[in-house]
């Protein structure tokens, strides 16, 4: 095992990936010279060359398409938007064009494409820098979306993610990327659409996916100091969910929170709250409970900043009032 | 090079059959075999049938959601292009495109869109592949002239005259955005100008004379594989119908249509070949036995199986993708 940064398990992905199959490149904002804006692409340009890390203009929607008709044609581009903010922009060809071609066209057409880059808020990033837009993805039919938490996730995932048949959409922590952790020295992927047990626990699950799986683990560590054990779950894949994985482990523990960083109507923790209000009705003693960040643009000023997002505390406050106990 | 009468001829029994097979699928939407949307290219003829053969088969090309004469020129069958259009399982997309989405891997051709310009980044995408492989493939990316106002078409161009790619946008200017006239929608009413400050090589034709068509798509296309450059053709052309099937075109005089129909692109060629009455019998019997055929194969042919209903939503990871579509 070796212990590098979330930027680093990026960079090596794509590096074995592109030494592995010469149809894979890179593009996007700043990814060549400037070797990404979060350094994502370090040492790429260097080992690979202009014919395939490639420095594209500010022209999301028209990249973003490059990107789809490069797939349709056989081959394997990695799109990378500076910021998922920014891949808005892009909605357009991703939803219209990447998710349904393969549909349209009645298999004759597949999207072998990966889009990429950071979500969620950031340290006082502001309004348009701070959002959690993964349900827009996740919404949509034809689309595969994994949001990595760990360095070892990312790695595993963008590698799955390269190799996917369909598109991808890979959202990736933004205050993660210096994050350091432990990834498997030899050669691995992890497989899109399984979820993975962080904590064992029996009292209460804890749903959740990307950088809000940190402040899970605390908010788990709150509530055993007052003798509740709560199982993690990490989604890893918002689409398609590891139904399975939730529903066994509610099974177990009877009791459900989802927590996620982003807005709480139409979202996907409201559509996992279903799930386990629907399919899981039977086994549940209390009614799910959520949190979320606030239903409103993100503030600048810190202290509101603070406010707005999830916290170890409320959390566990969450998972006390689940189980009663509160 | 002149083209030979042969050619002409041939141009001229291509217009045909698209003409005669809009017309017929305008008769079909009408007895209800067709719905949704269908958009008609009864008088632009002469661009695609002028670009497209001037393309090798082993190029690309795509379009926007008036396609079916693109689809028709670049050789999938009229059979299986009516069977999209009636919805039956035997269509190009067995019933999941409908009129706007008729492609065909086997032929090359990319498909019809339905988002104005969203064609275009597609288009350029596998011009990107063409120079990635080193295949001197080169693509010819159709579009309206409305989606000339699409901010995407210049950021798709801009790259392509960036990394000198072999991408030829070819503008179907025929002169309304659904009901908006050119000059109410875009500044710069001479479309092809818009593209130079790109660095895009750009020239305009009259769309309704084929040969001309033929002979500005044949130099680009040369130029594009030989130096792998972008380039543009304005092609001013006319649709003869409305927008769509619910539109009666209440927005433009009867003069207008008028004096476009005298330059129809099918009789005037057909005039200037001074192809005999005979001759010109035994041409329109032979399209209308092609179209009759398409007619009788796609009411013949089955339904999409209900089993197909969540079909072709991802592909499974079976590793056996074609190594290109």
């Amino acid at each position: 095992m070796a212990v590098i940064a979330y930027r680093e398990a990026i960079a090596q992905a794509l590096r074995e990936e592109m030494e592995r199959d010469d149809r894979v490149f890179l593009m996007g904002e700043e990814v060549a010279l400037y070797q990404g804006a979060f350094k994502c692409s370090q040492g790429l340009y260097e080992r690979f060359g202009e014919k395939r890390v490639i420095d594209a203009p500010i022209s999301e929607a028209g990249f973003a398409g490059l990107g789809v008709g490069a797939a349709m044609a056989g081959l394997r581009p990695v799109i990378e938007f500076m910021t998922m903010n920014f891949a808005v922009l892009a909605l357009d060809q991703v939803i219209n064009n990447a998710a349904k071609i393969y549909s349209m066209s009645a298999g004759q057409f597949r999207c072998p494409a990966v889009f990429r880059g950071p979500g969620g808020a950031a340290h006082q990033l502001g309004a348009q820098h701070s959002q959690c837009l993964e349900a827009q993805y996740a919404h949509i039919p034809g689309l595969k979306v994994v949001m990595p938490a760990t360095p070892r996730d990312v790695k595993g995932l963008l590698k799955s993610a390269i190799r996917d048949e369909s598109p991808v959409i890979c959202i990736e922590g933004e205050t993660l990327y210096g994050l350091k952790g432990d990834v498997p020295d030899n050669e691995y992927i992890i497989p899109i659409g399984e979820a993975e047990v962080k904590r064992e626990g029996k009292d209460v699950t804890l749903v959740t996916w990307s950088k809000m799986v940190y402040a899970t683990l605390d908010a788990a560590e709150l509530l055993a100091k007052e003798g509740i054990d709560a199982e993690v779950i990490d989604l890893r894949t918002v689409r398609p969910v590891d139904k399975a994985a939730i529903l066994t482990s509610v099974a177990k523990t009877n009791r459900c929170v989802v927590i996620e960083e982003g807005w709480p109507w139409a979202g996907v923790g409201a559509s996992v709250a279903a799930l386990v209000s629907t399919t899981g009705f039977d086994d549940l003693d209390a009614p799910v409970e959520r949190v979320h960040g606030i239903d409103g643009p993100m503030p600048y000023a810190k202290s509101l900043e603070h406010l707005a997002l999830p916290t170890a505390e409320t959390i566990a406050a969450a998972a006390k009032r689940a189980c009663y106990r509160e | 090079m002149a083209l030979s009468r042969e050619t002409q001829i041939g141009l001229l029994s291509r217009m045909l059959l698209v003409r005669r097979f809009e017309e017929r699928a305008g008769q079909q939407y009408g007895l209800g075999k067709i719905n949704g949307f269908c958009h008609l290219y009864i008088g632009q003829e002469a661009v695609a049938v002028g670009c497209l053969t001037a393309l090798d088969k082993d190029d690309y090309a795509i379009s926007g959601y008036r396609e079916h004469g693109h689809a028709l020129v670049r050789g999938v069958p009229p059979g299986a292009v009516m069977a999209e259009l009636f919805g039956k399982a035997t269509g190009t997309s067995r019933g999941k495109g409908g009129s706007m989405h008729i492609m065909s891997a086997e032929h090359r051709f990319l498909g019809g869109y339905g988002i104005v310009g969203g064609q275009v980044p597609l288009g350029l995408g596998y011009a990107f592949a063409s120079k990635y492989r080193g295949d001197s493939t080169v693509v010819q990316a159709f579009l309206g002239d409305a989606a000339v106002n699409q901010g995407v078409y210049y950021e798709s161009l801009n790259m392509a005259a960036l990394w000198n790619l072999p991408l030829i946008c070819i503008i179907e200017n025929n002169g309304y955005g659904m009901g908006t006239a050119v000059a109410r929608a875009s500044a710069v009413t001479e479309l092809y100008k818009k593209s130079e400050g790109l660095g895009v090589h750009s020239e305009w034709v009259d769309g309704m004379d084929v040969i001309k068509v033929r002979e500005a798509a044949e130099r680009l296309v040369e130029r594009a594989r030989e130096e792998s450059k972008p380039a543009v053709l304005e092609c001013r052309t006319y649709r003869f119908r409305g927008h769509s099937m619910a539109d009666p075109a209440t927005y433009r005089t009867k003069e207008e249509l008028e004096a476009y129909r005298k330059q129809d692109p099918v009789l005037s060629l057909r005039d200037r070949l001074k192809i005999t009455e005979d001759k010109w019998k035994a041409m329109e019997a032979e399209v209308k036995a092609v179209v009759d055929a398409s007619v009788k194969f796609a009411d013949e042919s089955p339904e999409p199986d209900a089993s197909e209903l969540m079909q072709y939503i991802h592909p499974t990871n079976d590793n056996n993708a074609p190594e290109r579509a």
